[in-house]
Order: structure tokens, then C-alpha cells, then sequence
């Protein structure tokens, strides 16, 4: 094969400028309604009662019409890779799935959802409420937990949530003051370090035996103490590795009076087949915008509901939504008497829990755990094809040669040989089409990460097709490594230059900021 | 089991040549080789059974049909969700699925994404006249949260003082994120004209307070004109000041904060192009002074502007500071914070860039126009004061029904009967006020709409 730069793709180049550079003085992409005359003559001029100096004198937004306005976002919707444009296999630890066009519909276009205020009367939010309550009876019986609280507006803030219940557990027993610690392993997500520090609490790591891929059990028991307020960790791993100790840690954790959270963003490939709860969760979240379908956004919306056992249900932060068999009401209940609060305005992320409701429903009982086994199938399946290219290589293969929905491989060995390293390929792999990969999640502990998660709404084309990329680039490494280098070449830009971005003098985030700082523009 | 339509690989066949190819029976043994025994489910799930698209769609419409709103419903509610006409534009971007679909792919694929959220913070940095804007946060509730948690790291003190009037979400969620951090006082308000009592924050500002709060236009709508002084106040004492808009709209008729001082400011971005969606949807805003010192601790990441290797070529980067974020500091980071509002930052650079400076000024006009039409309508009904405050207010305001000896409760069930929500009942946040609930007019309600208001509050007191 010849290698060249083309890879039969090419990515739209707009050369779009930034929006300031676009439009005209006086041009306009709204009218607005004018103020009836009648409603003048009544109230006089409204902005006299204003002190001068608190009257706004300028505001610089670029001023377009309509009709640029749609054209400029069009066109830099054109340069996104998302999962409905791209194979985003790329995107392990991320769980991209299809959302169903019925469900963004419904949630964007039905006034009866899109336009709800959350403090209407509840007489008037039935519907809403009714959606929210089936989906929490769903979550319950998935996980086995006793209630869910949708607060949270996002995995990480859902982590949060637990470590705050943690926090107020301890509190009302009187032991906050000894129980400062938790503990998590270093390969859970980063939030179950960064929430509860968030939250006060000291954060001890747990690293991974270089056999197993998991922290010892012994290595818990040395850490626990009367300090212990309790155990944050993922389950399973981003590497794809089940953590079969997890029973034993909960029982060590419950012994010393801790609290077990179960970080259950990477629930894909358990759901249905593994109930937290049932393994001795105290409390854990599950990511709406992940495993239920709700699509990513750009970073956002996102939905972390929390779930609880019975005995920390009063914990949970309000509003809970609950129906009164009574009344034939569903009703937002307030009444937790140990509640931590609040951590978001009202009542959750409404459009995720329309979709995540939505999504269960299409899949129904019959599919659920099928979604988990075809997500394990397509993972153990790329991994047997990927682990077929030169310079690839998986990490604790011996002892797990297959893996649950995703798996970190490494390309150390491809960096030894030729020297192109993850973040090359990570850039080359853009130019055939396919979004850029996730590394890994900090602390790096396998060299050269690539992390691929081919979920169930993945075809086994598209998994061939991400690993033809990767056998394809493995190939040019090999060969002509200045092509994987000085890549992208099929991009809407260029290889960027990140020194600027290490020194905060020369960073610019808002284009006023780097008008003054690059085109010394003081207007 | 079947074939779904959004499991490619779930034809039977396909699954058995998969199997064939990794060496597997089935997802029983699969299941096995990767989860211990005693921990794998055994039961049945008592979940409903699937359904077509075509059921899914008849079953949600029937469900939502439950919901009033709109149509048969005049909503005046604000209180940090807000009722704002959202452009069609601002819809059709929000459903382009290159941006809905889209996560964490890098600059080279993902470039229209990055250039969005630049301009996003960009053209938030020019309504509000800061130089720093942030990828957002959840919600304003929860910027506020982040924001607590800015001035203790800057100034190593550990007290925040907070106005009284604020939304008790906020309170909650302040209180949630800086406890073991910090302590919260609250500051009191002038009785007469709602806005902040300069002698009580005098009196509790020290030089232990890492930072004060206040809110403009407040919580329950008042425009603070006494911002200046409150900043020198603030700044004398070393301390930082955090300014939070409730509306940034009235941003087209106020000054903005990066005018008058503030060093950190949050906001509810949804007003900026986002339905309500039950406040479901929502835009946490946070800015800051371009200071090394600032920056340094804000919470969230940014984007900068960057070169490439083509000269002349502007490229965007996330500016992370190893040390500050979750991902890469764990424990050690400013902030948990990870999937936000991404798409609805996107929409709100949509809608900004459709007002321009000349349509949110006068939207702002109108809106303020539209508000005191309707205070002026209802205060002529005579047990009904409104507003409770003497100062200006812009689009929310607060209406007493003490003497009309019914509570708030019992109004808006009746106002109910006339296809009305009435304002949020404020008996139980500030009892002191009495039977009071907080109103919110805006662009939506036009002559008609608040007269209608006031003839049904008319015949309901």
C-alpha cells in the first residue's frame, strides 16, 4: 500500500471567521416588539427612576442578521465530529449512544415540556412529574436501591451529592469530627477524589496491584480507621476491569462504619446484571446523558440522579418526586428531615429524564440486558482486532484478556518503535473522519493511553472501520512517522501551537481579551 | 430477544459470528469470565416491555397532555427560571446534532464546537464587561456555589457574606459547597427600599471576610444602585466582589458589573435563547477579573485562543491548569465540576449574536415597560401592595396580599380557575413579608395578558 496523507477523507474547511468579524453596524437578527403606546402613556418614562451612573452606556456584541447569524452556526456545526456524524467508538469512558430523534423532539419542540416553568402548581406539571416518577421507579428497580433524588445536573455533581449524604450522615451521628477520610482507587473517576475533597473530606488513593489491575484487599484494610468516612469508586474501571473485590471492600468500609458510594457512570455493561444495591451500595448515581441515552450536548446538559438504600432516604436533596395513591397526585415531596439541600436550582435536568424514561421504554425489559451484552461483545470484539495491530498492546491482559464495555490499551510499544506517541495518533486519527479518542483519566498509569468504548449502538462495520484507522496509522508510523507527526491534515485547522497556552499572560478568553492583549485594541 | 432499532449488532446472526470471532459460547459465559458469580443478578427485572416508536410517541403525548402551559396558561413566574421568547434560530441550533451529539473530541474534529464556546465566552464577557468567561457550570444555582468557594482561595480568609435577599436554593447549594471551607453571613436589606443595608454590611465586613455577594437585580427584583459604594466598600477591606445577575438581560438597560467593580460574576444564562424546560434547562455563568490571581482559582476550564502551525491561522485550546482541574488534579482541584451545559452555552451565543447591542436594549426597554405597567395596574387594586419595596425594579417584583386576608396559596389556586399562574408564594422564604409572592413580567406578557392579570387578581382578593 502507498501511504499518502489522504485517507479518502476530508473534513469541511470554512475558514469561518470569529463572529466579531462578521456583520455590519446596524444590522439585526431580531425586532423586537415595540412598547404599547398605552402602556407608555401609564408608566412614563421607566428608565428616569434609574440613577445615571447605574444606566448601561455601551455594549459591544457583533451585530448581524438573521441570516448570518444561521449561516456562521450551520457552518460551524459542519466541523463537529458528534456521534451522529462520526464513529465516536473514539470516546471511551463516555458511553455515546443514539438518541432517539422522538425523544429530542419531544424535549425541544413540545411547548408542553420545553416551556413548563418548575414552580407552576403541580396540578398543571402532571405530565412531567408522572414521566420523572416511572423513570425513578426504573432506576430503582435496575439498581435495587430505595429512592432516587434527579437534583444532581451531572455525573460529577451526582458524585458530589453522595459525598455531601456522606458528610451529613456522619454529621447527625455526631462523628463528622473524627470521620475526615474517604477513600477511592486510582482508577475511578477523578471525581470521586475531586468531590469529596470538594465536600472537606482528606482523599486517600488506592493504587492498582501491577498484576490485577486492582488495589489489594489488604491495601484497604490498611488504610481504614475510625477515620473513614467512607469508600467513592467506580465500578467497573475505565480499563474495562470488573473490580471483584468490591464486595469485600464494602464489607471492610460498612465494619469501620463508612459509607459505600458506587460511581456507576460506567453502568453500560452491568445494567441489568449487576444491582449496586444488591451488592451492598449505600448510595451511588447513575449518568442519565451516558448510559440512558440522553445525548452529550457539546459537555452538557447532563443528569446525575442519586440513589439511596432505605436508611438514607431522608438524606436525599430535594425535592424527591413521589405519587400519593390517595389523591392520584405525583407530587414534589420536600419533607426529608435530614436533607443536605440543595446543589442545583429545582428539580433536575428535565429533558435528560424525558429522554433516559423514553429510551428504557423503547428498550423495555426484553432489551435492557442485552444493551450490556452487546456492549461487551463489541468491546471484546474490537479489542481482538485492535490487539492485532503493530505497536498495540493491552495492560493486565494475562490476567484479563477480556473486558467489559471499554478497555485502556496502550501504544508504548508503537511510541518505542517509531516514535509516535498517543497524542500523534489521537491527532492523525481526525483525519479519517473519526472524532479524537479519550486517553485516560488521571492518575496515567498505563503509558501512551487510548481509551475506546464501542457501545451497543455501535455496528461491527463501524468497529472494523476504527480499527482500519488505527492498523492504517500503525502502518504509516512504521514507515513514514512525519505523516502521524505533523498531523492533522484533513482538518478545518492546523497542529495548534499549546506553548501560549501554559503562560497566563498570553491567554484570551474572551475576544475583547485578545483584542487588548494581541491586537492591542484598549477600545 | 429481537433486533432493535438502535442496536445495530443485535441480529442474531451477527452476534453469533461476533461470538464465534472472540472465542465466547454466549453472554453467559461472557458475564462470567468478567463478573464474579455472587455478584452478577439472577432475578427478573420488573421493567414494562418494549414498545414501537409509534406507541412510545402516542404514550408520551398522552403523559404530557397532563401538562398545562402556554395556551391555556398566563405563567408569571421567574425566580431562576425565566419566561423569554426564544428565537427560532436558537431551536434550530440547539436540534443541529453536530452540536447535540457532539462530547469531548479535540480542536481538530470537534473546531466549529471550540469556535462556539469561544464566542459563547466571548460574548457573554461583552454583556457582562469581563475579560475571563468560563465554560459554564449546571445552573446559576450551582455557579453560585463556585463562586463562594473563589474568594477563600484568594484571600486564604474564611468568611463570605451573602445578601439576605437570595433565592434559599442558593443559600443550600453555597452552604453545601463551602462548608468546612468557610462561613456564610448573611447581610440584611433596607426594609424600605429592598436594596442592601450599607451600615449592616459595614458593621459585619472585617478583615477576616473573604468575600461578599450581592445580586443585581436582587432575588426579589430590585436594582441595587448603591453597587459603586458597596465595591469600594468590599475592596477597602481587601476582600472580593462577587456579583450575581439574575437576569442577564437587564443587562441592556443596567451597567454591568465588570463596571462597577466586580471581581468574580455568576449568572442564569437561561434567558439568553433557552426554554424553561420545566428548569430543566439552564446555564450557569461565571466570569472574572483577567487577573493571574483570579484566574488561577477559578473553578471551571476555559477555552483560549491559540495559534497553529499556519501563521495567521487562529486555533482554540482548553486552557488547563494542571493543578486546578478535576481530571488531572483529583483531590487536589478547584472544582468536580465535568459535563455541563455545553449546548445550551452554544445557544446562548446564538441568541446573542441574533439581539446585538440594539436588541437587548430593547428588549430590556420593553420588558421594564411591560413590569412596571403591570405594578402600577395591581398596586391601584387597593388591599394589594405592590411592590413591597420602594426601589426600581426590572422584570420580577414583589406583590403583598396581607391585607386581603387570604395567602398566597389560596390566591393562586383561584388565579388557577382564570388560566393564570400566579407569582411563587415567598410566605415560608421571608416570612417577615408576610403573604407576599414574587411576580415576573417579561417580553411574553403583552397589555392584554397583564390586564387580564389584574382583573383576575381583582376578582380573587
Amino acid at each position: 500500500m502507498t501511504l499518502e496523507r489522504d485517507t479518502g477523507y476530508q473534513a469541511v474547511v470554512w475558514n469561518e471567521p470569529i463572529i466579531y468579524k462578521l456583520g455590519h453596524k446596524e444590522r439585526r437578527g431580531q425586532i423586537i416588539p415595540k412598547v404599547e403606546k398605552e402602556i407608555k402613556e401609564a408608566v412614563g418614562d421607566v428608565l428616569s427612576e434609574i440613577p445615571a451612573e447605574m444606566l448601561r452606556k455601551n455594549i459591544t456584541l457583533p451585530e448581524l442578521t438573521e441570516v448570518e447569524v444561521a449561516r456562521h452556526y450551520i457552518r460551524l456545526s459542519q466541523q463537529i465530529l458528534g456521534f451522529d456524524t462520526s464513529i465516536n467508538i473514539s470516546q471511551g469512558t463516555c458511553t455515546m449512544k443514539y438518541s432517539s430523534k422522538l425523544n429530542e423532539r419531544l424535549a425541544l419542540y413540545d411547548s408542553r415540556v420545553a416551556d413548563a416553568h418548575p414552580l407552576q402548581d403541580e396540578e398543571t406539571i402532571q405530565g412531567i412529574l408522572e414521566i420523572a416518577y416511572n423513570l425513578k421507579k426504573m432506576l430503582m428497580e435496575l439498581s435495587g436501591m430505595a429512592d432516587f433524588s434527579f437534583t444532581p445536573r451531572g455525573g460529577t455533581q451526582g458524585v458530589f451529592a453522595n459525598a455531601i449524604i456522606i458528610r451529613e450522615y456522619h454529621k447527625r451521628n455526631g462523628e463528622l469530627d473524627k470521620r475526615t477520610e474517604t477513600i477511592t482507587t486510582a482508577y475511578s473517576h477523578p471525581c470521586n477524589s475531586g468531590a469529596p475533597a470538594t465536600a472537606g473530606f482528606k482523599v486517600i488513593t488506592l493504587y492498582p496491584d501491577p498484576e490485577t489491575g486492582c488495589p489489594d484487599v489488604e491495601a484497604l484494610k490498611s488504610v481504614v480507621s475510625e477515620r473513614t468516612a467512607g469508600l467513592m469508586m467506580t465500578d467497573p474501571y475505565d480499563t474495562g476491569v470488573f473490580d471483584p473485590n468490591i464486595k469485600e471492600y464494602i464489607k471492610i468500609i460498612h465494619e469501620v462504619g463508612g459509607l459505600f458510594a458506587w460511581d456507576s457512570a460506567n453502568a453500560n455493561s452491568i445494567l441489568g446484571w449487576v444491582r449496586p444495591r444488591d451488592v451492598g451500595a449505600d448510595l451511588m448515581q447513575y449518568n442519565l446523558h451516558k448510559t440512558f441515552s440522553a445525548p452529550h450536548g457539546s459537555y452538557g446538559p447532563a443528569s446525575g440522579p442519586v440513589g439511596v438504600s432505605e436508611e438514607l432516604k431522608d438524606f436525599l436533596p430535594v425535592p424527591v418526586v413521589e405519587y400519593d395513591g390517595e389523591r392520584e397526585r405525583y407530587y414534589l415531596d420536600y419533607d426529608r428531615p435530614y436533607t443536605i439541600g440543595k446543589l442545583a436550582g429545582f428539580f433536575g435536568t428535565i429533558p435528560c429524564i424525558l429522554k433516559a424514561y423514553s429510551w428504557l421504554r423503547s428498550m423495555g425489559k426484553e432489551n435492557i440486558k442485552q444493551v450490556a451484552e452487546i456492549a461487551m461483545l463489541n468491546n471484546n470484539y474490537l479489542l481482538k482486532k485492535i490487539l492485532e495491530v503493530p505497536g498495540v498492546s493491552l495492560p493486565y491482559s494475562e490476567r484479563y484478556p477480556y473486558r467489559l464495555e471499554q478497555a485502556r490499551i496502550s501504544l508504548q510499544k508503537l511510541k518505542e518503535d517509531t516514535g509516535v506517541g498517543t497524542d500523534d495518533v489521537n491527532r492523525r486519527i481526525v483525519d479519517y473522519g473519526i472524532v479524537s479518542y479519550w486517553t485516560s483519566h488521571h492518575p496515567l498509569i498505563v503509558p501512551e493511553p487510548v481509551t475506546p468504548e464501542p457501545t451497543e449502538a455501535f455496528s461491527r462495520e463501524d468497529i472494523e472501520k476504527f480499527v482500519d484507522a488505527f492498523r492504517n496509522i500503525s502502518k504509516e508510523a512504521y514507515t513514514d512517522p512525519e505523516i502521524v507527526l505533523t498531523a492533522p491534515h484533513n482538518c478545518p485547522i492546523h497542529q495548534i501551537d499549546p506553548t501560549p497556552l501554559s503562560d497566563p499572560e498570553k491567554l484570551a478568553m474572551t475576544w475583547r481579551a485578545y483584542k487588548k492583549k494581541y491586537l492591542k485594541d484598549r477600545s | 430477544m429481537s433486533t432493535h432499532p438502535y442496536m445495530p449488532n443485535s441480529v442474531p446472526k451477527i452476534k453469533e459470528e461476533m461470538y464465534r470471532e472472540i472465542g465466547i459460547s454466549g453472554v453467559e459465559e461472557l458475564i462470567r469470565k468478567l463478573v464474579p458469580e455472587d455478584i452478577i443478578f439472577h432475578g427478573e427485572l420488573s421493567l414494562p416491555e418494549a414498545i414501537s416508536e409509534l406507541e412510545l410517541k402516542r404514550h408520551l403525548e398522552s403523559v404530557l397532555s397532563k401538562n398545562k402551559i402556554t395556551e391555556d396558561l398566563s405563567v408569571f413566574l421567574g425566580a431562576g427560571s425565566y419566561p423569554h421568547f426564544v428565537p427560532s434560530l436558537c431551536d434550530e441550533i440547539y436540534s443541529r446534532s453536530e452540536f447535540a451529539t457532539a462530547y469531548v473530541g479535540d480542536v481538530y474534529g470537534d473546531y466549529g464546537k471550540f469556535q462556539a464556546l469561544f464566542e459563547f465566552q466571548s460574548m457573554v464577557g461583552d454583556l457582562l464587561e469581563m475579560d475571563v468567561v468560563s465554560l459554564p457550570t449546571y445552573d446559576g444555582v450551582s455557579a453560585a456555589g463556585e463562586a463562594a468557594r473563589i474568594p477563600t482561595r484568594v484571600t486564604g480568609r474564611k468568611e463570605i457574606l451573602v445578601p439576605k435577599i437570595i433565592n434559599q436554593e442558593k443559600i443550600s447549594t453555597i452552604e453545601n459547597y463551602v462548608e468546612l471551607l468557610a462561613d456564610v453571613k448573611l447581610v440584611d436589606y433596607d426594609p424600605e427600599t429592598g436594596q442592601l443595608d450599607i451600615e449592616d454590611l459595614k458593621e459585619k465586613i472585617s478583615s477576616e471576610t473573604a468575600g461578599v455577594f450581592i445580586e443585581n437585580p436582587s432575588y426579589l427584583g430590585v436594582i441595587e444602585t448603591q453597587t459603586k459604594e458597596i465595591g469600594e466598600i468590599v475592596h477597602d477591606h481587601g476582600a472580593i466582589f462577587v456579583v450575581g445577575v439574575n437576569d442577564p438581560l437587564s443587562l441592556g438597560v443596567l451597567s454591568a458589573p465588570g463596571d462597577y467593580g466586580a471581581d468574580v460574576v455568576y449568572a442564569e444564562g437561561q434567558p439568553l435563547g433557552l426554554h424553561m424546560g420545566c428548569g430543566g434547562i439552564s446555564l450557569g455563568v461565571l466570569a472574572c477579573r483577567d487577573e493571574p490571581t483570579l484566574v488561577e482559582v477559578m473553578p471551571q476550564l476555559f477555552l483560549s485562543v491559540t495559534k497553529t502551525a499556519r501563521e495567521g491561522e487562529l486555533g482554540f485550546s482548553w486552557f488547563a491548569l494542571p493543578e486546578r482541574m478535576m481530571y488531572v488534579a483529583r483531590e487536589k482541584c478547584r472544582s468536580f465540576v465535568g459535563t455541563s451545559a455545553g449546548l445550551h452555552a452554544i445557544v446562548a451565543g446564538v441568541y446573542l449574536s441574533l439581539m446585538g447591542p440594539q436588541g437587548i436594549r430593547e428588549l430590556a426597554e420593553l420588558i421594564m415597560y411591560r413590569s412596571h405597567y403591570a405594578i402600577k395596574k395591581i398596586s391601584q387594586l387597593g388591599e394589594i401592595k405592590a411592590p413591597v419595596f420602594k426601589g426600581s425594579h426590572f422584570e420580577e417584583f414583589t406583590v403583598n396580599f396581607t391585607n386581603t386576608g387570604k395567602t398566597v396559596k389560596e390566591i393562586n389556586k383561584a388565579l388557577l380557575e382564570h388560566g393564570i399562574q400566579g407569582g411563587k408564594d415567598l410566605s415560608r422564604e421571608f416570612p417577615e413579608l408576610g403573604n407576599t409572592a414574587l411576580y415576573c413580567v417579561t417580553e411574553l406578557h403583552t397589555k392584554e395578558d397583564l390586564d387580564k392579570l389584574v382583573s383576575a387578581l381583582e376578582e380573587v382578593i
